[in-house]
């Protein structure tokens, strides 16, 4: 067998018990994108691996090329965001992350841009309390980069110049859809003009012009809502992290 | 292997079979097994099989803390030398064996029988923290120590039970932070846990 080892650094999206105390470990990498793993041994206390490919963690890796998997052969930790493992809101929304950079992508095609915006995200939920902004925002990235870029200036449809004032949304016409069209279209959904300048600016602007944006709660929900719809619509599944997100949020308004 | 069964008599290959399949029992050891028992004498063979089936078929889960028991209460939640005002909530049932051994802790426990994991769909409802707060509610518990796994779903768990426990007015400790995290209870050494029972910490 020949076996050639490689470095790469990797955020951990995902890990499964396999055999004793192994685990595989799903890496989403800078360098080749998602690629599952062996961390031998990795849920014994003592083992070097444990903490280094734990959930959520962003790690320097060195893989050597198995036969089937590969096997993690040494892990260092670089950033574990403790504020979001110190929190069950930010824990959910962590959680939340790691599904869809998964159901999105493809094992073993090199995003290194991908990377880059989960990596920001991670970074910026740890940094900040906005967990929802970060959320939206890394899902309109997220499917402007995989192909999805909603259509957001002119009817979706007829292409005509969207009006101000009522307009609708349809994940699977993709994008904003004028009064005409939406209207007597069943899946459509309205959308504000609010959320269609918050969306339109998001799509060019990085995340630090992004939070200057005011949001109201109305509008936040408008556009939570619509961007749940949109990747429902596209992954033809809801993603199983939402609801306990979902709880956690009304056992907390609950609360207040 | 496959032909290495065919040489062999098909009872025996069947039993190397299913030798096999149990956790830690490679090629090697399956077939020294089978020959072991092939070996020794019948009743031997008998009591083997007759304890394999009767964990199927005497054992429940106790009906105070979910334990696997072949009595109801379990020999725990029987025992009046024990602490019953201290409650230590576990993932799984094999979590009770390593903290039992370090012979350190005398309170009960509650066994959750598994952990929130929400990219597997396992919500707090899925799990016995019900049956958790149901006790907390009718007895006279001051300590509930979590011992969930020092890993993202175990902390998440934890953090859960103790949002909804400590407005109880009931203490609410953690097990100390020694045990390395991404790590497994179930493979804890016993000093490690016991310095882990003795530092545990408020939450
Ligand atoms: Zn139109
Ligand atoms: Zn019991």
């Amino acid at each position: 067998m020949t076996s050639r080892a490689y470095q790469t650094e990797a955020i951990i999206i995902k890990r499964q018990k396999f055999g004793e105390a192994d685990r595989l470990v799903t890496l989403f990498t800078s360098d080749f994108g998602k690629v599952r793993a062996i961390a031998k041994g990795a849920m014994r206390p003592k083992s070097k691996l444990g903490g280094n490919v734990e959930l959520l963690t962003h790690s320097q890796l060195m893989l050597a090329r198995g036969r089937n998997l590969d096997i993690i052969t040494q892990a260092q930790a670089i950033d574990n965001f403790l504020p979001i493992r110190d929190s069950l809101e930010l824990m959910s929304g962590g959680f939340y992350l790691t599904e869809l950079v998964d159901a999105f992508t493809e094992e073993n095609v090199e995003d290194r841009e991908l990377f880059d915006l989960f990596l920001n995200t991670l970074k910026e939920m740890a940094a900040s309390s906005d967990m929802e902004r970060a959320l939206r925002y890394f899902e309109l990235r997220l499917l402007n980069h995989m192909g999805y870029r909603p259509q957001l200036q002119k009817c979706a449809n007829c292409s005509r110049q969207l009006e101000p004032g009522v307009n609708y949304f349809s994940p699977h016409q993709g994008g904003a859809l004028c009064r005409e069209c939406g209207y007597p279209d069943m899946s459509a959904r309205t959308i504000s003009v609010n959320a269609l300048k918050v969306l339109r600016l998001w799509l060019q602007c990085d995340f630090t012009t992004a939070c200057r944006v005011k949001l109201t709660g109305n509008l936040s929900r408008e556009i939570k809502n619509l961007m749940r719809e949109n990747i429902r619509y596209l992954l033809e599944k809801q993603l199983k992290s939402i609801e306990w997100m979902d709880q956690l949020n009304s056992e907390q308004k609950n609360h207040a | 292997m496959n032909s290495d069964f065919l040489s062999t008599a098909k009872p025996i290959s069947r039993l190397i079979e299913e030798l096999h399949k149990l956790p830690g029992v490679g090629p090697k050891t399956a077939q020294r097994l089978a020959y072991h028992l092939l070996q020794a004498p019948p009743e031997k063979s008998r009591d083997l099989a007759e304890a394999i089936l009767g964990i199927k078929e005497n054992l429940r889960l106790c009906s105070v803390c979910l334990n696997i028991t072949d009595s109801d209460p379990c020999g725990i939640c029987a025992d009046e030398t024990r602490d019953h005002m201290k409650i230590c909530v576990v993932e799984e049932p094999i979590d009770i064996l390593p903290l039992e051994r370090t012979r350190k802790y005398r309170g009960l426990y509650h066994v959750l029988h598994g952990v929130i994991s929400p990219g597997d769909g396992i919500k707090p409802e899925d799990l016995r923290i019900r049956e958790l707060l149901d006790r907390l509610g009718s007895n006279s518990v001051t300590e509930v120590i979590l011992a969930t796994n020092p890993n993202v779903e175990g902390e998440a768990t934890s953090m859960y039970i103790q949002r909804l426990v400590t407005p109880l007015g009931i203490r609410v400790t953690r097990l100390a932070r020694g045990l390395p995290f991404g790590g497994d209870l179930e493979y804890a050494d016993d000093v490690t846990l016991s310095r882990a029972l003795e530092g545990r910490q408020e939450m």
